[in-house]
């Protein structure tokens, strides 16, 4: 797999928004982004409200998907370009989601959202209604997804990468720094979790660092390319980015995303949890 | 999981800040007038990237963030542009961002 495979460039895109066959799929959680202006042609899915089950904590269900990519006039021989803000996080999580489900064919704007405006590239609010498609989406690829069972159990044997930021893994702060801060669950992290900040990964146009920054920075954090991975962040979609960067950019082939994240390790009963940077230990 | 993902708060507009929060509020501007829709970046004294938000229409943004000297740092299709911000303790602690 090369990196041509699984980013395109904002270059590429504004070259390519009219050509048939090609989807661009605007992914945030804040929805209002989309309705300020968009990319031309591009639809939206609302993280929050159409990826989520709005019951249970989980995904909607494979006919739910199905349901979402049809009504979106997505067909599975498209070739979909997924963008959004906040660095691509909820797009990265979209981007991992498609591929749970099985489509083949999906790639991230490098850069998403805001290298696209910091480019001064076109954005506009007209409305997008493509016409609906008979979605088929396939068994959830459970190789690249972590349940929490699974995560206790690669305590010491995978690596455990933990990629907020370091005052969340140290247990200062419970969430990103652009959140209040009240939440139930315990601070801290994973025993034996490396801390790569997903922010790592990224310049700070919001575009992937090279292959090669990226091993270093993977390798100096301790990260052992010998090893199954799990990464997590607080719920999934920071983690997202850094399994994007590990399994599709870098290529190691046992990485999974640990959806349940934070959230859910540090509210389980019983559970090991360490504070304080890990590097001591 | 908490009420909301991960996205950032609506920014600007008054803050309840309980009393041991420390934020680090401000606004963004260039010639005095304010810039929305620029991407604003907490960096902690070693410069490393802490969280990041957009500036509202009148060119605010909000961090919630811990005691220390931080770095804001404004990127905006016009110009980049930061300024440094010492959080003493819980409270609200101002700072302006000039892009240029």
């Amino acid at each position: 797999m090369s990196r041509e495979d699984v980013l395109v460039s904002a270059a590429w895109s504004e070259e390519n928004l009219e050509t048939p066959g090609v989807v661009f799929v605007e992914v945030d959680e804040d929805t209002s982004a989309y309705d300020g202006g968009h990319i031309p042609g591009a639809v939206r899915i609302d993280w929050k409200t159409e990826l989520q089950d709005q019951v249970r904590r989980d995904f909607v269900d494979r006919a739910g998907f199905e349901k979402l990519l049809s009504a979106k006039g997505i067909s599975n021989e498209d070739n979909v370009i997924l963008y959004g803000g906040n660095n691509n996080w909820f797009a990265a999580y979209a981007y991992w989601y498609f591929k749970l489900y099985g489509h083949t064919n999906v790639k991230l704007l490098d850069g998403g959202r805001k290298k696209w405006e910091l480019d001064g590239r076109p954005l506009d609010k007209e409305e997008v209604v493509r016409p609906t498609t008979s979605y088929k989406a396939s068994e959830q690829d459970a190789s690249i997804r972590a349940f929490r069972d699974e995560v206790v159990a690669a305590i010491g044997n995978k690596n455990l990468v933990d990629v907020r930021s370091p005052d969340e893994f140290s247990g200062k702060l419970l969430a990103p720094a652009h959140l209040p801060q009240e939440q139930a669950q315990r601070a801290g992290h994973i025993p034996g979790a490396v801390n790569v900040p997903w922010s790592k990964a990224a310049n700070e146009d919001g575009t992937f660092r090279s292959d090669d920054e990226l091993r270093e920075i993977y390798a100096e954090a301790g990260f052992d390319g010998s090893r199954k991975t799990i990464a997590y962040c607080r719920i999934g979609e920071r983690s997202s980015h850094t399994w994007f960067a590990l399994h599709e950019l870098l290529g190691y082939d046992d990485v999974k995303n640990y959806d349940g994240s934070w959230t859910e390790y540090g509210s389980l009963v019983g559970v090991p949890i360490e504070l304080g940077s890990g590097k001591d230990a | 999981m908490s009420a909301a993902g991960c996205g950032a708060p609506a920014q600007g507009g008054a803050v309840a800040v309980s009393e041991t929060e420390t934020v680090v509020s401000g606004r963004v501007v260039a010639g005095g007038a304010p810039v929305g829709g620029a991407y604003v970046r907490l960096l902690d004294s070693s410069g490393e990237f802490t969280a990041e938000v957009v500036s509202s229409p009148s060119g605010d943004f909000r961090f919630y963030a811990a005691a220390g000297t931080w770095t804001v740092r404004a990127l905006h299709r016009t110009g980049n542009g930061q300024a440094s911000v010492e959080a003493t303790g819980p409270g609200v602690h101002e700072v302006e961002i000039a892009v240029a």
